[in-house]
């Protein structure tokens, strides 16, 4: 499970002295540059982010309730035909995302024709019936996607995750890229970066463009988060703040005769477009779970009644399900006619018999994870795990085979990368984000690459060590 | 944009927590200086008077520790178990603040999350001088923050830190020169009588006033002047004349931004008129104690009328 034998993305498969050709200024700089200089640059982005509280809190560890996630200096990049090829794979993926929520909620073809069993849908806790039947304004419903993809090889790319409720993490993007331009200017003179600073913009634009029509010239937009202790808020407050919006908590918000106000200094302000940064359960007391002590009672009537637009929809859960993303060549295939151009990682659905008895005999093998999972939890890595967790999750998989799907484990690609003992190459994923209007589907330059700090790992989630780097995508006329 | 009533809110206590925080840091080196480095040490007298001026004095009795300098320092500067103290302070000052992040440069929110990294966690305040360097610190962070909003877009936040920063301040030095009187003029003595030079410049030092006093006066020190300048002198940006004037200033300016006014501003005005006319000799005559009190209990009344003018829920 070492580093051994993965592809890396700039020293390719051969080390450090034999980079990929495309990259040997970067293996130049990365060589050049001593390596205590790195070190002391990457000290500096870690100082000026621990000042500036972009930390983020691991629950149940109450000694570090604020941490900053490890910055390493070394930057990821991708040429631009590598790029472009993403992002039409990319665009491709959110509109089938889009389509199918827009069936799943309305007349359900998808499910009349076979495709996807009925009750992995209809059965699943993320199939929300409070918003069946309920468009949503100009019937976008993934506003904001994050795509979780890996890479294998020079041109093996593939989808490990989708994420069509609330992805966080493009705060990082933008303030590693900040970090990065500060510390590194030479990179950006050797090196024709696209610029990611747009990304603030092109989300209001996505936020304005699809809010209800009501008459008004420019619609009041607003961030919805759950508070300052919430472990993403420097996030949610970062958005809010470079967008020009008001960062609202659910108690700034009340709803009269289905229209949501914010309360102000000045009285109430009718709100058009809320992107909220709280999971559906918590949304809306009267709507979801009625114990939640947080959430805006009546939200959801405003929302049904077309009073408000809410990004991304209530009830997206259904379309990045990890059962259901074993669907997504179909779900792919299903609305645009073609085939997806960023496959999936195969997939074994343990709730299938024939899939169990192979995930069963190959558990020390497999990847096994929780179909409602996140952030690394409930999930067993079999070449890592000990023989104890191994038969855990066994017993567990033959308990409830439906809650869990398995992978192979995959040779991720790696990235150079500072550690104590020097540049040595981990392995990375990486998250781009997504963006769709009633105006058309985006897709920002750049992203979030999380990398795993320790030697060998592939677990690269914040909340378990996991660290970040800058992403660069080069333009068209940079030769590198 | 129209500011949210919650964010009013806070950014007005970040102005009062953050003033408080400095004003117990000057409260703490100035009783340091007197009992620790003055030729005749105060002792437990100048201790308990800090205590009493920060209304610690019930909480500090509780734990039952001696009041000596290591415990009040200690006490005052970093322990959270009260909502006295310095850290205290800082606590519910960078809540605030991150509560409204967007409301804040990143130079003015640096400058409160170093204060408070400086002081969160950390568990003695050491001898004097490792105290009196501590202190320098934060009052240092504090005037960062000062100046950061001075540089802020001049909208309502800034005025909002501002209006909550006048209105704590000038609690303070009414309760500074409450206490501090009382102590120095045991009943039956009269104004003007022998008092303890020392005693006089703690006033001063806590107020930053000791070159302005000699700079107004020319004299040396005096009670009459001491509570002159702290009270009726609009020169000195601590003196209950500055506070009460600053604030009716703010208020007009948020008036003219926000559309608001109401009871706050009337009163503030008719707070001011009266201040104008105010002779430090009649309110020495007529009994400072009253007179001082009166002003706390129209402040907090102040403070009330300005909740519910912008709303703050």
């Amino acid at each position: 499970m070492a580093a051994r034998g993965a592809f890396d993305e700039i020293w390719g498969h051969g080390g450090p002295a034999s980079p990929r050709a495309e990259f040997a200024s970067l293996a130049r700089w990365i060589a050049e540059t001593p390596a205590d200089e790195l070190q002391r640059r990457q000290q500096s982005a870690e100082v000026t982010f621990r000042q500036l509280g972009i930390t983020f809190a691991v629950y149940g560890d109450s000694d570090a309730a604020e941490r900053i996630i490890p910055f390493d200096i070394v930057p990821r990049v991708f040429l631009h035909d590598e790029w472009a090829r993403l992002s039409e794979g990319l665009v491709q993926r959110v509109q089938a995302i889009n389509a199918f929520l827009e069936d799943i909620y309305g007349d359900a073809r998808i499910l009349k024709e076979g495709v996807i069993p009925n009750e992995l849908v209809l059965l699943n806790e993320q199939f929300r019936p409070e918003v069946n039947r309920v468009r949503p304004p100009h019937g976008v419903w993934a506003h904001i996607c994050g795509i979780d993809l890996v890479r294998t090889g020079p041109d093996e790319f593939y989808v490990l995750e989708d994420n069509a409720r609330t992805p966080s993490g493009v705060s990082y993007m933008l303030e590693n890229r900040e970090a990065m331009i500060r510390l590194c200017p030479e990179l950006f003179r050797d090196f024709r970066v696209e610029p990611v600073d747009s990304y603030p913009d092109m989300l209001l634009q996505t936020m304005r463009s699809v809010a209800p029509h009501m008459g008004k010239s420019t619609p009041v937009c607003v961030v919805l988060t759950p508070g300052h202790f919430n472990s993403a808020y420097y996030e949610h407050s970062f958005l809010a703040d470079s967008m020009g919006v008001e960062l609202v908590e659910p108690a700034d918000l009340v709803v009269d005769d289905d229209v949501v106000f914010m309360q102000t200094i000045a009285g109430r302000v009718r709100v058009d477009v809320i992107y909220r940064r709280i999971d559906d359960d918590y949304l809306d007391p009267l709507a979801f779970r009625p114990d939640s002590m947080l959430g805006v009672p009546g939200l959801i009537a405003a929302y049904r009644a077309g009073n408000v637009a809410i990004l991304n929809a209530p009830g997206n859960g259904i379309a990045d399900d990890k059962a259901i993303y074993s669907y997504m060549p179909e779900i792919v295939r299903f609305y645009s006619g073609g085939e997806a151009k960023l496959p999936n990682v195969e997939t074994w659905r343990c709730r299938e018999p024939q899939a169990l008895k192979y995930v069963l005999d190959n558990l020390a093998d497999l990847v096994v994870k929780l179909v409602d999972g996140s952030g690394g939890y409930g999930m067993l890595v079999g070449p890592t795990a000990t023989s104890a967790q191994i038969e855990e999750f066994r017993a567990a998989l033959i308990a409830e085979p439906h809650r869990y799907i398995a992978q192979p484990t995959l040779a991720l690609s790696t990235v150079p990368t500072m550690t104590e003992k020097g540049l040595a190459p981990r392995h990375v994923d990486f998250r781009p984000f997504v963006l769709t209007g009633s105006d058309g589907v985006r897709v920002v330059p750049g992203g979030l690459t999380r990398v795993a700090l320790r030697e060998g790992s592939l677990v690269v989630n914040s909340s378990q060590g996991g660290g970040t780097k800058d992403s660069f995508v080069l333009s068209p006329e940079a030769g590198a | 944009m129209l500011m949210l009533s919650r964010t009013a809110a806070a950014l007005y206590w970040l102005g009062r927590y953050l003033e408080r925080a400095d004003f117990i840091a000057r409260l703490v080196e100035a009783t340091v200086r007197l009992d620790a480095l003055s030729a005749r040490p105060a002792g437990e007298a100048a201790w308990q008077s800090a205590l009493a001026v920060s209304y610690t004095d019930k909480a500090f009795a509780a734990t039952g520790h001696p009041v000596t300098l290591a415990h009040v320092a200690r006490f005052l500067a970093l322990d959270a178990s009260h909502p006295g103290s310095i850290v205290s302070c800082l606590d519910r000052a960078r809540n605030n603040a991150r509560a409204v992040r967007t409301a804040l440069t990143r130079e003015a929110w640096t400058a409160i999350n170093r204060a408070w990294l400086m002081f969160h966690n950390r568990s003695s305040t050491g001898g004097p001088t490792e105290t009196l360097n501590l202190l320098e610190a934060v009052k240092g962070e504090t005037r960062g923050f000062e100046g950061a909003i001075h540089r802020m877009m001049r909208n309502e936040a800034t005025l909002l830190i501002q209006l909550g920063a006048a209105v704590e301040r000038a609690d303070n030095t009414a309760r500074l020169l409450d206490v501090k009187y009382h102590i120095l003029l045991p009943e039956g003595e009269r104004v003007g009588g022998a008092v303890d030079r020392d005693q006089w410049t703690t006033i001063l030092q806590t107020v930053s006033a000791v070159t302005a006093y000699r700079w107004l006066y020319s004299d040396g020190l005096k009670p009459r002047n001491v509570i002159d300048l702290l009270i009726s002198r609009f020169e000195l940006p601590r003196s209950l004349a500055a506070c009460v004037e600053e604030v009716v200033t703010l208020l007009s300016a948020l008036a003219k931004r926000t559309g608001l006014q109401g009871e706050a501003d009337r009163m503030a005005r008719a707070r001011m008129a009266r201040m104008q006319k105010t002779k430090t000799t009649d309110v020495i005559v007529s009994g400072l104690h009253q007179y001082l009190e009166a002003f706390i209990a129209e402040n907090a009344m102040l403070d009330a009328a300005v909740a519910r003018q912008f709303r703050f829920i």
